[in-house]
């Protein structure tokens, strides 16, 4: 039963959480890739590994979530773990039980890995300093959301082969977006070219600082860009209106043909889900086998947290076989 | 038998081999300082020199410093109400510690201080902890909630120094110039906090890229001097009293200097946070470092030192806002703003000094006697008759910050294990001794 390591690759990633990218090297993050990659045979060939076999995963999820949930359930489920999801309405915390006493709680119970979301930017990092587990942000507020980005480029470094060189343009609700500051980390740091496309209302402010270019016109922006990453419009998370009406967004930021054609031919669309089609993306381009990467995104979700709770889990492993 | 004899008026003190440092005055010399029946017989180089009457009880000052104690303008209590965080008694011990012989507290209790009743209940608290006097604000508009005016007049009568809705800008124009028209009538002072609330709306700290990396949504440095320069105009039409609080900003201050010299009837205040740190203690979503208005870029706080060297800056406040664990060990969006600083007021104010930015005099014009002239009380100086609230201090004692010995029930501070320079060792209210530090 004991598992043979699922990787020869160097383990370079040597943190106890996976709460951002930022601050990660190239290196790190180059061998959270790699390992992501050589997940994706097993997932393919539906082979189940016992690597986590008796260990547990707690996806604790402050924030509705469906996709991300199922991919951090069916990856921790491939590896062999124990997963319970725990769905924790944000009224219930209102109640009184703090995001503090919800974390003791469960570390009572000693899970080996939590996956936490949260609506409120840094309490990931809060809860992490608390609990004895590894913990994985999987997105809080409008900071981190690691493991999205590390998926898109897997699925960019897949189409491409690389990573270094490519121009991506990130466009839509930068303001709100976990996965738009996550995804400038890891580009930036990998080598890539950025930029922001937005109107200015959401475009946060600095952000030229974080070494991306801002644009806030479609067609500039999108000239001769590599790969289109549109974000979804959060409007949950405005404080009254950003732009004058869903209608108004899509005629200047929504993503249509007409728009792409700024882009190279072969420029590669992606969306981190869900969708709002009809506001910032057409549904004609977004089901374009051709040119839509945002099934192979998904597909590619469930690798990159496979080969996370592997990286993470490896300590303790390491310490369970001596 | 006890109470009978604390009843008696205090012996007449003779402070000795003091180095005297009086900002009225201009007074920067070693002396002595004589206190009868709670107030300051007299003061100078001579006293001492030639021995004292017996019936003196002598304080051997060893050469530290002696200076009035510090007016401390902006002070939240939380009693009544948030008892869990702070009373007037925990208040009181911590300023005495600090070297804070008076200080203002905010109308933000709840109840809030809007009548009559709220004012007498902490004149009495006060009263009973027998320790630093406690003064209050009364609220500009009833419950704070910027609409109707509170009774402004019967509130100064009753006590009121001035008047501010707290943590809360006076947002409405309307109500803003209503205030302050009325106010003038009898001479109210009116203070505000500088923020345009619309465009401060769910801000966590300041704008800039910092908030962007860490996904914090962002309080842009306009928002304060846009209040500022909106309530300049208000206050050039009605020829009213106005003092900003908690400056934070250059461009704030600019503002101000320019009203000052146009001859507006205009002063300010800052609090240490805004001349001794910046957004980058904010780091890892540190909550201590969550204030209101937010640490801003390092270009401001060059400006705050700055400005409070310069005079522009009037007052130096603690801006003292205790908060239990729960109110800060949560994400920093819902963290509640603000830091404890009635213990810390004194040694980093004193950092200006040994860095070279301002001299003593000056600084204690910032940390005492400006600030009792503007609420018009008679201490913050050693006149003859003027109330013995004293502190004696060491001026060079290096030690640290140490938030497990404040003697304020909330220990919410970013500024634990700080090198200060400054320690104060007898702090003297009315000619009491309400702190002695440990030798």
């Amino acid at each position: 039963m004991s598992p043979t390591p699922s990787s020869p690759a160097p383990l370079l990633y040597r943190h106890r959480h996976l709460l951002g990218i930022e601050g990660l090297t190239r290196p790190e993050i180059g061998s959270l890739l790699d390992l992501s990659e050589s997940y994706i045979e097993p997932i393919r060939s539906k082979t189940k590994s016992a690597l986590l076999v008796g260990r547990t995963v707690i996806n604790l999820f402050f924030e509705n979530s469906t996709r991300t949930r199922t991919s951090f359930e069916l990856a921790a489920k491939r590896l062999g773990a124990d997963v319970i999801n725990m769905q924790v309405q944000a009224s219930s915390i209102k109640k009184g039980e703090t995001l503090l006493d919800t974390a003791m709680t469960l570390n009572a119970m000693h899970p080996d890995v939590l996956v936490v979301r949260h609506p409120d930017s840094g309490a990931v990092n809060l809860l992490s300093q608390k609990v004895d587990g590894a913990v994985i942000n999987a997105g809080d507020g409008s900071h981190e959301h690691p493991t999205q980005a590390l998926l898109d480029a897997v699925t960019i470094r897949r189409r491409r082969g690389r990573l270094e060189g490519q121009l991506v343009a990130i466009c839509g609700d930068v303001l709100h977006s976990r996965v738009a500051r996550s995804n400038i980390h890891l580009l930036t740091t990998m080598g890539a070219r950025v930029r922001v496309i937005a109107p200015p209302t959401l475009l946060p402010a600095a952000i030229e600082r974080l070494g991306v270019e801002a644009f806030t016109d479609m067609r500039k922006g999108l000239k001769d860009c590599d790969i289109v990453m549109m974000l979804r419009l959060q409007s949950e998370r405005m404080h009254g209106s950003h732009v004058p009406s869903t209608r108004e967004y899509f005629h200047f930021f929504g993503l249509d043909y007409g728009k792409l054609d700024a882009a190279k031919p072969d420029a590669l669309i992606m969306h981190p889900g869900p969708m709002n089609r009809g506001v910032e993306i057409d549904s004609e381009v977004a089901d374009d086998i051709d040119r839509s990467a945002i099934r192979e995104q998904v597909e590619m979700g469930v690798a990159v947290r496979m080969a996370c709770l592997d990286v993470l889990t490896r300590p303790l492993r390491s310490n369970a076989e001596a | 038998m006890a109470g009978r004899v604390a009843k008696l008026p205090p012996r007449p003190t003779a402070f000795r081999n003091a180095r005297l440092i009086d900002p009225a005055s201009g007074l920067d010399a070693v002396g002595g300082l004589l206190v009868v029946d709670g107030l300051i017989a007299d003061v100078g180089p001579a006293i001492g020199r030639d021995g004292l009457a017996e019936s003196f009880e002598i304080v051997e000052c060893g050469g530290h410093c002696l200076a009035p104690g510090l007016v401390d303008m902006r002070v939240q209590l939380r009693e009544p109400g948030e008892e869990h965080k702070e009373t007037i008694a925990s208040a009181s011990l911590a300023a005495a510690a600090g070297g804070v012989t008076s200080m203002v507290a905010l109308p933000n209790t709840t109840p809030v201080v809007d009548d009559m009743a709220g004012l007498e209940f902490i004149a009495r608290r006060a009263r009973e902890a027998k320790g630093t006097k406690i003064y209050s604000y009364g609220a500009v508009t009833r419950g704070l909630a910027g609409k109707d005016l509170a009774e402004l007049g019967l509130l100064a009568e009753s006590g009121a120094v001035a008047f501010t809705d707290g943590l809360a800008a006076i947002a409405d124009a309307r109500v803003m110039r209503r205030a302050l028209s009325y106010g003038s009538t009898y001479g109210l002072l009116i203070v505000q906090h500088p923020e345009e609330p619309q465009l401060a709306d769910g801000g966590a700290m300041n704008s800039g890229e910092l908030a962007t990396r860490l996904g914090l949504a962002g309080i842009p440095r306009a928002a304060e001097v846009m209040m500022i320069e909106r309530d300049l105009h208000l206050v050039a039409m009605t020829g009213a009293r106005y003092h900003v609080a908690h400056i934070s900003t250059a461009a704030a201050i600019d503002a101000i200097r320019a009203a000052k010299e146009r001859g507006l009837k205009v002063t300010c205040d800052t609090a240490p946070p805004y001349f001794t740190l910046n957004e980058t203690e904010v780091g890892d979503y540190r909550t201590f470092a969550k204030l209101s208005p937010p640490l801003r870029a390092e270009a401001d706080r060059a400006a705050v030192a700055a400005a409070v060297a310069d005079g522009t800056i009037d007052c130096i406040a603690s801006d003292h806002a205790p908060h239990d664990q729960e109110s800060k060990r949560v994400p920093f969006a819902l963290a509640a703003p603000g830091i404890v600083g009635l213990e810390t007021l004194l040694p980093l104010s004193l950092g200006l000094f040994h860095n070279g930015q301002i001299g003593l005099l000056e600084l204690f014009k910032r940390l005492a006697r400006s600030p009792a002239d503007i609420l018009a009380l008679p201490q913050g100086r050693f006149g003859r008759g003027a109330p013995a609230d004293l502190v004696l201090f060491d001026l060079e004692r290096a030690g640290r910050i140490e938030v497990d010995r404040f003697r304020s029930k909330s220990k919410n501070s970013p500024y634990d294990g700080r090198p200060v320079q400054g320690r104060v060792l007898r702090t003297v209210v009315d000619g009491r001794t309400v702190f002695e530090a440990e030798p």
